[in-house]
């Protein structure tokens, strides 16, 4: 099973959502796009030049995008922001807090660039701490796609979610290895079949843990791959399906180790069932600018880094 | 034609049901409310086209939004006396397990609320959206938003302003409460405003003036902004009230923006004004 996962190609996520965004803008007349400067960078040229009536250029100001998305989705809207994780989350949490996740609207929060695979621009805008700010609001769904695939079929499918939701993807080409397999929101992808140690990953981390199961495949260590796309509500059944059967878990993500995937999973763990968990995440610190490989590598989050933290949890059965 | 005595006698009701909620909860915010009594009055009972059978996306109807959401003791007094929820339902403001929070919100399902506000600033972003999606349905009604002066020291506010003349959402009518109060002090001392109608105006909107505690202007003003509505421009009404407006001790501070009256002093304010509909 494991090695039927293979690279088809590289493309990055945000085209996924350019992809989702086109496959679904002719048929949901509700569906609107609004950005804040970053049309481009959001991959919605052909939303705009197909449906300009349902497009809102806000200019620089992310705070009255998330207020205006707010009141659109009033009107029976489905809109679609669209800019930076950091300026998606961090810079406008009150506008989500209030306008929109209190408020209980149908609010799509697009974000890309998130993590440190933005890479050279720096740490002001590869954010770490997103998955945390969104996860601790009440109501909102968290999703994190994994490759081009399943970023355009989340795109497609939080149209027809009724509620809030936070889809974070990223800037960098990366391995596509999920077409024709199924998104559902809030169901986890089981990848591989294993036996000895269970391994959750979401984003980006996903094919790292790919290429990790398969390097200790060669150890003859047995890995239970489960591909975390939502991160809330989280997939509780998988997670305590997969540990019941190992006994050990490793968390895998592009985000501060603090309050994300890990976090949440441990929450499902020590409550449920405690097994040792070891987490590859970046530990409690901002980025710098470098490559995406060269930041991955210096934050512990290279497929070495995976191997070793599957090694460590294996120890600790 | 608009009946002025009557809508002067609602009002006088209303500014009764502010008193009451907060004096029975101890606890809100009366000065606002009892400055915005006479629009809110006049928007419900006389200027908006609304439906007392709430729905969310408010369509073919005019609406409402409320930016500046601590002065809910006259929004909640004049939906519930306008029909969206019972009258009596007011005795419950600020208390444990009441529709009625402290700030406005949707979350306790309370007809007449479509977002949640209490944060400042975020308002008129809000009835810009909504705005918009009328446009798209094509749906012919306004939206109205109502903000306070020291709310207009929140730069959010300033990207709203930009964006509505930008892209001609001129089926918006944003009101400012110029009561000149904030928490600390007056606005001049804050952090002063100017000539708020000029910063509007030199953004590209509609400018109108009012004095907003006298009802024939407030009816005569807010038709004539539904008037230059379609024309191109959103339309800014800078409506000069009163804070504390119909209870002596409570006008003219700032003393009173978010403090409850003890007994007696409600029994003072009471007296003041006069009881029209019946008190709940």
């Amino acid at each position: 099973m494991l090695d039927n996962i293979v690279s088809t190609g590289k493309k990055a996520t945000r085209d996924g959502f350019g992809a989702g965004i086109d496959a679904i803008s002719g048929d949901n007349e509700q569906l609107v796009v609004l950005t804040a400067d970053l049309a481009g960078s959001l991959k919605i040229e052909n939303f705009i030049a197909d449906h300009p009536e349902r497009y809102f250029q806000v200019g620089i100001a992310e705070a009255n995008m998330m207020c205006i998305a707010a009141g659109l989705a009033n009107g029976g809207k489905i809109p679609y922001t669209t800019t930076f994780a950091n300026f998606s989350t961090g810079r406008v949490y009150d506008q989500i807090r209030q306008s929109i996740a209190y408020s209980h609207k149908n609010v799509k929060i697009c974000a890309s660039h998130a993590g440190l695979t933005l890479g050279e621009d720096g740490a002001t805008h590869q954010i770490l701490e997103d998955i945390g700010m969104m996860r601790m609001l009440p109501g909102m769904t968290v999703i994190n796609p994994c490759d081009y695939h399943q970023t355009k079929a989340a795109t497609m499918a939080i149209a027809d979610h009724h509620g809030p939701v936070y889809l974070r993807f990223g800037r960098p080409s990366w391995p596509m290895f999920t077409e024709n397999m199924p998104f559902e929101i809030g169901k986890a992808l089981h990848m591989a079949e294993g036996s000895d140690i269970s391994i959750f990953a979401t984003g980006h981390m996903v094919w790292q843990a790919v290429e990790a199961a398969k390097e200790l495949a060669k150890e003859g260590i047995s890995v239970d791959l489960i591909n975390i796309h939502t991160i809330k509500p989280l997939d509780e059944e998988a997670i305590l399906a997969s540990v019941k059967k190992t006994g050990c878990a490793v968390s895998c993500e592009e985000h501060n180790r603090m309050g994300g995937l890990g976090d949440a999973i441990a929450q499902v763990l020590t409550s449920k069932h405690p097994v040792p968990q070891e987490f590859v995440a970046v530990n409690d610190s901002f980025g710098e600018s470098g490559t995406p490989a060269e930041l991955l590598d210096k934050y512990g989050l290279s497929v070495a880094d995976v191997v070793k933290a599957a090694k460590r949890a294996l120890a600790r059965k | 034609m608009a009946n002025i005595a009557e809508l002067k006698s609602i009002a006088s009701q209303v500014r009764r049901d502010i008193v009451r909620q907060v004096a029975d909860a101890q606890s809100g915010h009366p000065g606002g409310s009892l400055g915005c009594a006479d629009l809110l009055v006049a928007l419900y009972f006389e200027v908006m086209k609304h439906n007392n059978n709430f729905n969310m996306s408010g369509d073919q109807e005019d609406m409402f939004y409320l930016s500046n959401g601590h002065i809910s003791p006259v929004w909640y007094s004049v939906l519930a006396r306008s029909g969206y929820f019972p009258v009596k339902e007011l005795a419950t403001f600020r208390k444990l397990n009441t529709r009625l929070q402290g700030h406005p919100t949707t979350h306790e399902g309370l007809p007449g609320v479509r977002t949640a506000s209490g944060s400042l600033g975020q308002g008129l972003s809000v009835a810009i959206g909504a705005a918009l999606a009328k446009k798209l349905n094509k749906d012919p009604q306004l939206v109205f938003c109502l903000m306070g002066d020291g709310e207009q020291e929140e730069g959010q506010v300033w990207e709203a302003v930009m964006f509505a003349p930008h892209n001609k959402v001129d089926n918006l009518i944003a009101i400012v409460d110029r009561n000149n109060q904030q928490i600390d002090g007056s606005l001049d001392e804050v952090l002063d405003m100017g000539d708020l109608g000029e910063k509007y105006a030199a953004f590209g909107w509609e400018v109108l003036r009012m004095d907003g505690n006298n009802m024939e202007e407030v009816v005569a003003t807010l038709n004539k902004a539904k008037a230059l509505a379609g024309k191109g421009k959103p339309i800014f009404i800078d409506m000069k009230t009163e804070m504390g407006k119909g209870v002596d001790y409570m006008e003219g501070t700032h003393k009173w923006h978010g403090k409850a009256p003890d007994a007696e002093l409600t029994a003072k304010a009471m007296a003041q004004l006069e009881e029209t509909l019946g008190d709940y």
